[in-house]
């Protein structure tokens, strides 16, 4: 499979965008054999990835692009196993590895997008674009266990070890 | 083209009682609403808030951020705050965060009333 994405659209940092971003997202993710739960729960993932882009990487601005690329995962046999979603910006950049979300026990207004993502998918990863900017990986597999083996970039390897490494194995 | 008018408030319902019903989605553009709106109930220092979620359809964790804050204000003036009515996706994004353990949840606005 080529590493082009399915989809790619842009759209401006403005919070009233992110309804047509969830309805996108949602509704590939449904096309791709998710149940209802999980396409909200996808959709809100990319919706939380994105209001931490607009609130914390632009401050607000809300003239600023954000890229959302889309790839199916496909199993062995060419059949749609997972969602892989790629988040892209030209905000400043942040150290990948301080992108945790806070602790639950601590209730208080705010703090929850990085938790509710990294519960939500089965892989989350930040990482610097070259230049400026940052990029957010999202996989999410339509069943629990099921390994990506047609997806060719090296997420598809990073989904697999974080299975393993998550069972134990 | 008007805004899409998406909070209402109602205080018909029992003594004491003041009902906030949010519809639509409820993400970073329109909590802020919600904000003011539960704001302006907790000026009148009401014996029990109840929102009722039956016309949202989808939440994030700012409408989330919103409940909190609007529940802690809620406990400092000691108003009861109840939330009822809300769809399983909606009512995900609290198990997801923990917070379905934080707040008063039941199933129907009568309840939210009896309770």
């Amino acid at each position: 499979m080529s590493d082009r994405p399915h989809i790619r659209v842009e759209l401006l940092s403005n919070p009233i965008y992110l309804c047509g971003a969830r309805e996108l997202v949602g509704s590939v993710a449904k096309r791709l054999g998710f149940d209802d739960l999980d396409c909200s729960k996808i959709a809100l993932a990319v919706d939380e990835a994105l209001c931490n882009v607009i609130r914390h990487g632009y401050q607000r601005r809300t003239d600023r692009p954000i890229w959302i690329s889309i790839w199916p995962v496909e199993n062995g046999s060419g059949k749609p196993a997972g969602i892989k979603i790629v988040i892209e910006d030209e905000a400043k950049q942040v150290e990948p590895l301080k992108m945790r979300g806070r602790e639950l026990a601590d209730v208080r207004p705010g703090g929850l997008g990085v938790h509710i993502i990294r519960e939500v998918m089965d892989e989350a990863q930040y990482e610097r674009r070259k230049g400026k900017g940052m990029r957010l990986t999202l996989v999410k597999l339509a069943h629990a266990g099921a390994a990506p083996v047609r997806l060719s970039s090296r997420s598809a390897q990073s989904v697999v070890a974080s299975k393993r490494q998550a069972s134990g194995r | 083209m008007a805004p899409e008018q998406t909070i209402a408030v109602r205080n018909d319902l029992a003594e004491g009682v003041v009902v906030v019903c949010p519809c639509g989605d409820v993400d970073m553009s329109r909590s802020p609403d919600l904000r003011v709106a539960l704001r302006a109930v907790h000026e009148k220092r009401p014996m029990k808030l109840v929102v009722d979620l039956e016309q949202v359809g989808y939440m994030d964790s700012s409408g989330l951020a919103t409940l909190v804050e609007a529940m802690r204000t809620a406990k400092g003036n000691k108003t009861s705050m109840v939330l009822c009515t809300m769809n399983d996706k909606v009512r995900a994004i609290f198990e997801i965060a923990r917070l379905h353990q934080f707040f008063t949840i039941v199933d129907s606005l009568d309840d939210a009333i009896a309770v």
